[in-house]
C-alpha cells in the first residue's frame, strides 16, 4: 500500500524491498542485505583464488609439497581462534542490540585477541615456510598457496582494524542505530571470513595434508 | 509507516520506531552454531587424519564436512533463513553459489582439459629438431 513511503535515509528504496504489501522493509534489513551482496562479490573474489589453487596445488616443481609443509596441530589452533572470535563477535552485537554497552565491548575485546591470535599463528607459520626456503617464488603451489591464505589473512587484519575503529565509534557516539547497524556489518564481515576459512582449511590444509 | 514498524518490535515490547527491530539471533542460535560448528571441525580433522573412512573417499567426506559446516555457519551465525525478510538474501546467495560453481568446476576442467591434450617436453624436443 505505502510503494512510495521510501526510508528516512534512503528515499525511494522502499519500492524495491517492499514485502507483500507490508510496506517498505526497514533500513537495517535494506543495509544488511547491501552489504551481503558485497560479501558474496568477495566470496566470488575468492573463488578464482581457490580455483587456481586446485590447478596447481600438485605444481610443486620439486619443492617441497603440502604434506611436508603443513602442521595441522597448528591450524587446528587457527581455526579454534577464529571459530570463537566469531561466537564472541556474535555475542557483542547481541549485547549492544540489548544497550549492554560493558558485555559489548568485553566480547569485541575477546574478538580482537582471538583475531590477532589467529593473525599471530598465520604470520608465525608463513616465517617458517619463507625460512626453510619455501616462500612464494619456490613453485606454483606455493603462489598460489600464499595469494590465496594471505588474501584471507589480509582481510582478517582489515577486518581487526574496523573492529578497532566500531569500538571507539560505539564509545563517542554511543549505541546509536546507525552504529549498531555498521556493527551488524561488521559481524557479517566477520562470519564470512569464518566460511572461507572453512573452505581453505578443507581444501588447502587437510586434503593437502592427507 | 509507524504501524508497519511496530509490527516489527510488537513481541519485543520496544517503542515502535522504524529502527526497533527484534536482533537476528540469540544465545542459543550462536552457542547451537558454535556446538555444531566445532563439532564439524573435529570431525574434519579425524577423518582426514584417521583411517576411519574408506580411503579415496576421504576427498568427498571432508567436501561434505565443509559444506555442512559453511550452512551451520550461514543459518546460525550469518541468520539466513527462510523468513519473508530474508528472500532477497536467499536469492543473492543462490546466484553467488551458482557463479562460484562455475568458476571452480570450469577452471578445473579446462584445465584438465588442457593438461590432458599438451605435448609431452620431449615430444616437443623431437618437434624443435
Amino acid at each position: 500500500m505505502s510503494a512510495e513511503i521510501g526510508t528516512a535515509e534512503f528515499p525511494g528504496l522502499g519500492t524495491t524491498m517492499a514485502r507483500g504489501g507490508e510496506g517498505p522493509a526497514p533500513v537495517r534489513i535494506v543495509v544488511a542485505y547491501g552489504f551481503w551482496i558485497f560479501l558474496l562479490s568477495d566470496i566470488i573474489m575468492f573463488s578464482a583464488l581457490f580455483a587456481s589453487y586446485a590447478v596447481l596445488s600438485g605444481q610443486t616443481a620439486g619443492g617441497p609439497s603440502g604434506r611436508e609443509l603443513f602442521e595441522l596441530r597448528h591450524v587446528g589452533i587457527e581455526t579454534l581462534c577464529l571459530l570463537f572470535s566469531s561466537y564472541t563477535c556474535g555475542l557483542g552485537v547481541l549485547a549492544v542490540e540489548h544497550r549492554r554497552l560493558r558485555g559489548f565491548y568485553a566480547a569485541f575485546a575477546l574478538t580482537f585477541v582471538l583475531g590477532a591470535a589467529f593473525l599471530g599463528l598465520e604470520l608465525s607459520e608463513f616465517a617458517g615456510m619463507v625460512a626453510r626456503g619455501a616462500g612464494p617464488s619456490r613453485s606454483a603451489f606455493l603462489s598460489a598457496f600464499f595469494s590465496l591464505v594471505g588474501l584471507h589473512g589480509a582481510h582478517v587484519s582489515a577486518g581487526l582494524l574496523w573492529l578497532t575503529f566500531m569500538v571507539a565509534q560505539t564509545a563517542v557516539r554511543g549505541p546509536r542505530d546507525f552504529v549498531r547497524r555498521r556493527l551488524l556489518c561488521f559481524s557479517l564481515f566477520w562470519h564470512a571470513l569464518d566460511i572461507i576459512w572453512v573452505a581453505l582449511l578443507t581444501l588447502v590444509y587437510l586434503m593437502g595434508a592427507h | 509507516m509507524e504501524e508497519h514498524a511496530g509490527h516489527h518490535s510488537a513481541s519485543s515490547g520496544h517503542a515502535p520506531s522504524i529502527e526497533e527491530h527484534e536482533p537476528s539471533g540469540s544465545l542459543v542460535t550462536y552457542t547451537v552454531g558454535l556446538a555444531f560448528a566445532l563439532l564439524l571441525t573435529a570431525a574434519s580433522f579425524i577423518v582426514s587424519q584417521t583411517n576411519l573412512l574408506w580411503e579415496p573417499g576421504v576427498p568427498a567426506g571432508l567436501a561434505v564436512l565443509a559444506i555442512a559446516q559453511m550452512g551451520v555457519h550461514l543459518v546460525f551465525f550469518l541468520h539466513i533463513s527462510t523468513g519473508p525478510d530474508n528472500t532477497n538474501n536467499v536469492i543473492a546467495l543462490a546466484f553467488g553459489v551458482l557463479i562460484v560453481t562455475l568458476i571452480v568446476s570450469g577452471s578445473l576442467w579446462i584445465m584438465a582439459n588442457l593438461n590432458s591434450n599438451m605435448l609431452p617436453p620431449s615430444a616437443i624436443m623431437q618437434m624443435q629438431r
